[in-house]
């Protein structure tokens, strides 16, 4: 066989979204000269995925969908590829093998396939009407169907954020929406059933519903389109578009049996490095180590996968930065609800030297709550209103004792000022902890 | 780079720095003209004066070296100037996500409920010699100053 | 309520037409006299709280108020002023004594301005400071009656023991302002200014606080008559000790500071409990002749160990110059006298007003007396009360004045804008008050650096009005009074100055 004509790159990178674009650009504020090579199976364009919910509620154009300026690659000096399918990586050959059967040599790898659409075996779903949404196709695919179909009513399968996301692009599109959830409340992984009644309510006041502890059992169909859905329950919703979005599992498919460790993501340290040296993982499909510890996780939120991104262009560039670990974090508006939450809010009770601060205000919609560890910030709910929130954020991030203000931490004005005088002159003025 | 230092012990609490940065971000920047016709009445400054008793400091975005705004930021309207190093902020991009204010750990970019965007995040008064809040402070509890490259 | 039958003293002026409702001016009136409408969303005035301190006309940041003193006078006659019908008034109301703050409020005759300085005409030339070197380093301290030198093979060598002197770069010091009085951030102010300006300044009698002592070399501390702060280790945290037995303002009285202005930081430095007061008994109880006081220079030499000179503070009164020399005879290496128009955080107004002698009479009397006596060498003397600039200064310091103490114009310099409020410890500056939300208005970096300029102002004027004189030296003109004219004084007045009238020859 005739070798293909194969190119090489200094830095191979599969995928274009943020933890890609994050690895450029750490690359070339050290190495301006090392050739790249982006490959990806989407189109040129890059576009900030958590934007699709925008853009299917019509508060952003295409245009404005743009994360970096067109320009991108040449300003970096980047050859693209796209709309091409990486469909495997041979570590021992230091290649990746397209779908077209050619290949690209690398000096070092980052993968940044980011995570697919998990959809679970529901009868009759094979029909138009039932959608995935986590691409700007999938967005794209969604307003076509709505405009031809006339949409008025949807189901939504799934409420943790994408459902949630697609939820508030579809409210804003005016169609009466249903979340399906099968656990007891929505963003079951960061909110507690407090936060989820608020948003339930506000829901409702919009004429929608939440049916949780349910899920989908069959999609009724007629003429080949959705007409409706049957639930576990046995209740049966009327509706003429379906949108799955159970969650989204990391893109391994084209490590598989290449050598490179695997659990459910791409195994990654703290420099975002593989098992295998010349080849690193970042964004969604990583799994990598959580800020408090324990087992290694796929944390798939955007600020994650900037900050791994940038660690492992950083590293593949020969700078070594240390991953501090990954915080679960959402910011969420639903149903004109602010919402955020960071850290760890979902406590089962077995928790040692945990506490738990509450404060609400359910006729305005407003709740904080606080999760104390020895005094330390482990995570927050806001829910209503979130001025400041990065506040907590940081102090979880530093890991500040809180004992001497423990009792200020509800306050609505809760700021700067309210913190040890130590820690605030530092963070303010620069000057050096005394510690 | 330059950036604005805060001395919280001078400090008078009279939030002229408030005042001046809207001034500062209006078109005429004329005190008079601003406050008449300008400014929105519940329109918030890029510097917030946190006070509670007889302390109080004026807090601007801080300009992170590392700053955990832009990497939040999935829209990216939220950059670094490449020679200033300022942490800007393009209103047009912003979709209100509030992923900075999830991040930001000193609480200083907010939401204006009216046009739902990111609003008056300091710029350092882009193009001025020193920012409004600075060069306007009676007392000098904010300068403007490059402490990094004198160490 | 009984009727308030006078009414305020000032009105306050608010253009609407630029009031932009920020609301500065409430943020910035301790004395609450602007209040805001959030209903309106106007601010509105209470003329009564108001005490001319042209705070919120600072700061106002469209410049829409100023403050007028009311129109509103009562009909009065030429003795019974508005002033004087208030008092009658508010005393009748309270039945307490009138308090004040600063300087004398009553149009004595002011000497100085009837004094007239001479300058160089062909005869002898005059000297462009800008060209040639011009002195004006002063040094405190008693002078040896001869000096001796030894010669050691060529090389000569003083062999008079001399005492310790202060050596000052202009003739001009910072006057005792006690902490308690003013703000720490105002002390911080004053000492740094004198540390690097190479001048003195005066701890007053409340103790020299902690962030203070580094500023030792250019310290003079003092000791009164409440003795607050005094221990070994604060008399020698110094570069000279004074002890003061009068103050110009409020001569013959002590002084009172309420329990409520004195927090943690003050009860330590003064070394007495927070919260109660701080009386300073109108003499010292040890004091109670020329002997007496006699004793305590001594008593406080021996426990500096002779390296500091000791400085006595006095007012002028009637007989200041007998005083001065018993002062003298009483071992003290300067004497520092007080003027009629001196000021004061707190005193009745009829103490302020009446009691005392002005500084100018003082001064050459003074100078006279220890001429006479053949002491002059043996104390320098220092003049305080009212010096409003540099030709104030050179003028005391022809009529015989080795240097000057300022405490108003210090303050003046600091923001102060002779309200007269200190009393009531709401100093919107930032200076007389010890509320932590106002002593921040006081930023010392900011302060410390007025207080060089005026220094350095006044000293440049100096030097051109001795290059007038075709002086260059400071030395040179201290006691000269054919350097002096007088004008629209009486014969005697002239007589007790030791000056020529305007228009006498040499």
């Amino acid at each position: 066989m005739a070798k293909s004509k194969k190119k090489t790159a200094d830095y191979v990178i599969v995928g274009n979204s943020v933890a890609a674009i994050a690895a450029v650009e750490a690359i070339r504020e050290t190495d301006c000269d090392g050739s790249i090579i982006m490959v990806t199976k989407e189109g040129e364009m890059i576009y900030s995925r958590p934007m699709i919910s925008y853009y299917l509620a019509g508060k952003v154009k295409l245009k404005n969908m743009r994360y970096r300026e067109a320009g991108f690659y040449k300003q970096h000096n980047i050859q693209l590829l796209a709309e091409k399918k990486v469909v495997k990586v041979e570590p021992k050959k230091n290649t990746v093998k397209l779908g077209d059967g050619s290949l690209i040599g690398y000096g070092r790898l980052l993968i940044t396939t980011g995570g697919e659409p998990v959809n679970p075996p529901i009868k009759g779903a094979a029909v138009k009407g039932v959608f995935n949404f986590t691409t700007l196709q999938d967005a794209e695919s969604i307003s076509r169907f709505i405009k031809a179909n006339d949409v008025k009513s949807a189901v939504i399968l799934g409420a943790g954020l994408i459902g949630l996301k697609a939820a508030e692009a579809l409210l804003a599109r005016k169609i009466k929406i249903t979340i399906v959830e099968l656990a007891d409340r929505i963003l079951a992984t960061t909110f507690d059933k407090k936060a989820s009644q608020i948003i339930d309510k506000a829901l409702s006041k919009q004429g929608c519903r939440l049916e949780l502890s349910d899920s989908i059992k069959q999609v009724i169909s007629g003429k080949g389109k959705v007409t409706g859905v049957e639930l576990l329950s046995g209740k049966k919703l009327a509706a003429e578009l379906v949108v799955i979005a159970i969650g989204v599992r990391p893109n391994i498919e084209i490590v598989k049996g290449s050598g490179i460790k695997v659990k459910r993501g791409i195994v990654v340290d703290n420099a975002m490095q593989t098992n295998i040296s010349n080849i690193y993982a970042a964004g969604d499909v990583a799994e990598a180590a959580g800020f408090f510890g324990g087992r290694k996780m796929v944390l798939a939120i955007w600020p994650d996968a900037y900050r791994q991104g940038r660690i492992a262009g950083a590293a593949m560039a020969g700078v070594k930065t240390r991953y501090q670990g990954g915080i679960v974090m959402n910011s969420v508006e639903i149903a004109s609800v602010p919402t955020i939450s960071v850290g760890v809010t979902v406590l089962d009770g077995s928790e040692d030297n945990v506490e738990v601060l509450e404060k609400s205000d359910l006729k305005n919609s407003i709740y904080r709550k606080i999760v104390l560890k020895d005094d330390c910030l482990e995570g927050v709910i806001l829910v209503g209103k979130i001025d400041r929130a990065g506040i907590y954020t940081g102090l979880i991030k530093d890991r500040v004792k809180t004992t001497s203000f423990k009792e200020l931490l509800l306050n609505e004005d809760f700021g700067i000022i309210s913190l040890p005088k130590d820690y605030r002159k530092h963070m303010v003025s620069d000057v050096p902890m005394m510690m | 780079m330059k950036r604005i230092y805060i001395s919280e012990e001078y400090c008078i609490g009279c939030r002229l720095c408030e005042i001046h940065c809207l001034v500062a971000h209006t078109k005429s920047k004329k005190i008079l003209k601003a406050f008449k016709d300008e400014i929105p009445k519940d329109a918030t400054a890029a510097v917030l004066v946190e006070e509670e008793g007889h302390l109080s400091f004026a807090l601007q975005c801080r300009h992170c070296s590392d700053a955990p705004c832009i990497e939040a930021c999935m829209t990216g309207a939220m950059y670094r100037d490449k020679k200033t190093g300022a942490v800007l902020h393009d209103e047009d991009k912003c979709v209100g996500c509030w992923m900075c204010i999830m991040v930001c750990p000193f609480g200083v970019t907010a939401a204006d409920p009216a046009t739902h965007k990111i609003t008056s995040k300091c710029d350092l008064c882009a193009g001025q010699d020193s920012p409004a809040c600075v060069a306007n402070c009676p007392n000098e509890a904010l300068v403007y100053e490059d402490r990094e490259n004198e160490s | 309520m009984a009727l308030k039958t006078y009414e305020s003293e000032f009105k306050i002026v608010r253009d609407d037409s630029k009031c932009i409702a920020c609301q500065v001016c409430v943020r910035q009136c301790a004395n609450n006299a602007h209040i805001y409408d959030a209903e309106d969303e106007k601010v509105y005035a209470d003329d009564s709280k108001c005490v001319n301190c042209h705070r919120c006309v600072s700061m106002c940041p469209t410049k829409a108020l100023h403050i007028e003193h009311t129109p509103l006078q009562f009909m009065g006659t030429a003795n019974w002023t508005s002033s004087a019908i208030r008092n009658v008034i508010k005393q009748a109301d309270t039945g307490g004594v009138v308090l004040t703050a600063m300087g004398c409020d009553k149009k004595y005759p002011n000497y100085w301005d009837r004094i007239l300085l001479n300058a160089s005409q062909v005869t002898n030339p005059s000297i462009d400071p800008l060209r040639e070197p011009m002195e004006l380093k002063t040094i405190i301290g008693k002078k040896p009656d001869k000096l001796e030198f030894e010669n050691k093979g060529g090389k000569v060598s003083l062999k008079t023991h001399l005492t310790p002197q202060l050596e000052l770069s202009t003739p001009i010091m910072f006057s005792a302002m006690s902490y308690g009085s003013i703000s720490l951030n105002a002390h911080k102010s004053l000492a740094r200014a004198a540390f690097e300006y190479g001048i003195y300044w005066n701890t007053g009698e409340g103790g020299l606080h902690k962030d203070l002592k580094k500023y030792k070399d250019r310290t003079i501390v003092q000791v009164a008559s409440g003795r607050f702060g005094v221990n070994s280790e604060y008399l020698n945290t110094s570069a000279a000790v004074e002890i003061k037995i009068g103050q110009g303002a409020k001569p013959g009285i002590g002084g009172h500071l309420p329990g409520e202005k004195v927090p943690e930081e003050i009860s330590v430095t003064r070394m007495i409990p927070a919260g109660t007061d701080a009386l300073s008994p109108a003499p010292h109880h040890d004091i109670y002749s020329i002997e007496d006081l006699k004793q305590l220079v001594y008593a406080i030499k021996e426990a500096t160990r002779y390296t500091k000179p000791v400085f006595v503070k006095i007012a002028a009164v009637h007989n200041v110059s007998s005083i001065a020399s018993g002062v003298v005879r009483a071992g003290a290496d300067a004497v520092v006298i007080d003027g009629l128009l001196g000021g004061t955080g707190a005193a009745p107004a009829v103490m302020r007003d009446n009691v005392g002698i002005p500084i100018e009479l003082a001064i050459a009397v003074v100078d006279a007396r220890f001429r006479d006596e053949g002491i002059r060498n043996q104390a320098s003397i220092i003049a305080a009360g009212g010096f409003r600039n540099s030709a104030d200064v050179i003028k005391a310091i022809a009529l015989g004045a080795d240097a000057v103490y300022l405490g108003t114009a210090a303050l003046v310099a600091l923001g102060c804008h002779v309200c007269q409020k200190c009393y009531t410890g709401k100093c919107n500056w930032g200076i007389a008050t010890q509320d932590p939300y106002l002593t921040k208005r006081l930023n010392p970096n900011i302060g410390s650096g007025r207080l060089m300029n005026l220094l350095r102002g006044w000293s440049i004027e100096i030097k051109e009005m001795l290059g007038g004189m075709g002086i260059n030296a400071i030395e040179s003109l201290r006691g000269n009074r054919e350097h002096l004219r007088g004008i629209d004084l009486h014969d005697k007045e002239r007589e007790l100055l030791g000056i020529k009238a305007a228009g006498e020859t040499w």
